[in-house]
């Protein structure tokens, strides 16, 4: 866990170090004084070698120091406290979207004794992983708030501005549910198991909920927390459609105006929130089941 | 190949055939703005209507058909041809060139693979190639991990060590033995990833990371007429469903790939 953390915060330090311009120059200005510059990069360090100017990178992120925007000169940390809640909301109310759908869909699809229900399953799971976020929010927008008059269009506020954005950011995530609980529920359903539950006498919804899905839920978890990853992805595009003001749109108000401490303290934050959502689903595994208990460590 | 995968693969080929001739079959020049005919609804004229600028929607939804495609099917093969070069590397020698390669690939992995792309592509200077280098910069990893398992079983094989004894040096054994094993795997990936590239790029062009205006590009095309959305429908509607259907007919495509090839089946089911 801390390589992979450094990892990243190596790989982010480099993007930095990477942007186009000289933050010397942005502070004091093109035209200044040649002393004046070399004072400044005395002072900020950007005078010393890589490897130094990378720790001192990680004791500011050390410090929760993210630097300051460009233009509001307001600091990238305070904000995103403020905005990382709202996109919190909004990914967990997507998850209460596309969990129970997801897995009812997938179950009906692999259960169903009609070919056709399955096949159309199959379908609309296949379809709601090839839409464009930005594309189905725009539609849903049109139809439920414009044109139907049902739900706000945009804007940050109680469950009403929640449930738009919320489902199109379930979409996908939704459509992959779907599709993983329906592989590993037919994986599952032909195994010993399942036909001595079957022998001994369980019936259909016992053997569902007790057998089937307690085994299903294992990689269910799994793309949970990936998708957790796509939510964060998705909230870029999502939550700029429907101008929710949360880290995603932040994140893109950032890229518009090349605010780079913006856009850099965007992706830090959602990779380590997706690497920490990871980690948990690895807690959660040994939850579910009692063979990882055993074989964790050498995993 | 299935039927359903036959008619995918006919899709994408009318859709990109007719987007590289969109120039002969349309009148219209996708870029040119023309005041007198904004925003106007579907005609005879413009059959799918005009946009603020009064250019025709058809005919830079179909241009940027050729870029989104053309970039989406270049980050593949690139992802492929790297993806391919480390997994042979790292499943065959072992050692620290395998530990330091998948630290990297686990570390690309713990990345959201939008969230990279952006932070690659700001780097940059916008334009197709820099698309085309943030998709694939983070899109190599999956095809090197996944040939990398492929290998790692490969050694073992006894027609590999039967080519050990007969004296074959590593390269030989490398390129004449394994890598034909590895292609069609490869292959399937590209077929799987294929439809989230499409993605990817139409979203990076959304953000406005991707081809810069004035040309046509899907995502771009969608963020700059989203605005008239309750006015112009039409101007949002047809670039988003080419991407939709384009990015389906790629997962289609990748489906029956993976469930024709067994190996790929087993190691590629839960995608």
């Amino acid at each position: 866990m801390p390589p992979l953390l450094l990892g990243i915060t190596l790989i982010t330090f480099s993007l930095t170090k990477a942007l186009p311009g000289d933050p010397v120059y942005s502070m004091v200005g093109e035209r200044s004084n040649p002393e004046i510059i070399e004072k400044i990069r005395r002072q900020i360090g950007s005078d010393k070698d890589i490897l130094s100017q990378y720790a001192g990178y990680l004791t500011l992120l050390a410090k929760g120091e993210l630097g300051r925007s460009y233009f509001t000169n307001r600091r990238v940390a305070e904000d995103l406290l403020i905005k990382a809640p709202q996109t919190f909301r909004l990914a967990c109310m997507a998850m209460a979207i596309a969990v129970p759908c997801g897995l009812l869909l997938g179950l009906a699809a692999a259960l169903s004794r009609r070919r056709a229900v399955d096949r159309a399953i199959s379908a609309l799971s296949i379809c709601g992983l090839s839409l464009p976020v930005f594309w189905s929010g725009l539609i849903l927008m049109f139809v439920l708030s414009l044109k139907m008059k049902l739900l706000p269009p945009s804007g940050t506020g109680g469950l009403r501005y929640l449930l738009l954005p919320a489902m199109t950011l379930s979409l996908p995530a939704l459509a992959t549910l779907a599709r993983v609980t329906r592989v590993s529920v037919l994986d599952i359903r032909d195994m010993p198991f399942i036909r001595t539950a079957r022998a001994k006498g369980l019936g259909d919804m016992k053997i569902v909920v007790v057998h089937i899905l307690r085994n299903v839920l294992i990689p269910v978890v799994t793309v949970i927390g990936l998708d957790f990853g796509s939510y964060l992805s998705g909230a870029v595009l999502t939550e700029t459609i429907f101008g929710w003001d949360g880290i995603g749109r932040f994140a893109m108000e950032g890229i518009i105006k090349r605010d780079y401490p913006v856009i850099m303290g965007c992706i830090l934050i959602s990779t380590i929130s997706f690497v920490l959502i990871n980690m948990i689903v690895d807690v959660v595994y040994q939850y579910l089941d009692p063979r990882m208990r055993r074989l964790g460590n050498d995993r | 190949m299935g039927t359903t995968a036959k008619i995918a693969a006919s899709v994408i080929g009318v859709i990109f055939v007719l987007s590289v001739f969109a120039s002969f079959l349309i009148p219209w020049d996708p870029d040119a703005i023309n005041l007198d005919a904004i925003r106007q609804p579907p005609s005879m004229t413009h059959p799918l209507g005009t946009d603020n600028k009064g250019r025709d929607i058809l005919s830079r939804a179909l241009a940027g058909g050729r870029i989104s495609i053309g970039i989406s099917v270049f980050a593949a093969i690139i992802s492929m041809l790297a993806g391919l070069s480390v997994g042979l590397v790292s499943g065959y020698y072992g050692g620290a060139a395998d530990t330091v390669l998948m630290a990297l690939v686990d570390l690309i992995l713990a990345f959201p693979s939008l969230i990279l792309a952006i932070g690659i592509s700001v780097l940059l200077p916008p334009g197709m190639y820099t698309v085309v280098i943030a998709i694939a910069s983070v899109g190599w990893v999956s095809f090197a991990r996944l040939v990398r398992g492929h290998v790692l079983s490969l050694k073992e094989a006894p027609y590999v060590e039967a080519a050990k004894a007969i004296g074959c040096g590593d390269i030989r054994i490398l390129i004449v033995h394994i890598l034909p094993q590895c292609i069609p795997l490869a292959f399937v990936m590209a077929g799987m990833k294929l439809g989230g590239y499409i993605l990817t790029e139409a979203a990076l062009g959304f953000l406005g990371l991707g081809v810069q205006p004035p040309t046509a590009t899907w995502g771009s095309m969608i963020s700059a007429n989203r605005a008239f959305i309750n006015s112009s429908p039409w101007m949002v509607l047809p670039p988003g469903a080419l991407i939709a259907v384009t990015a389906l007919c790629f997962n289609l495509i990748g489906d029956s790939l993976r469930d024709g090839f067994d190996a790929a089946r087993d190691k590629l089911r839960y995608f």
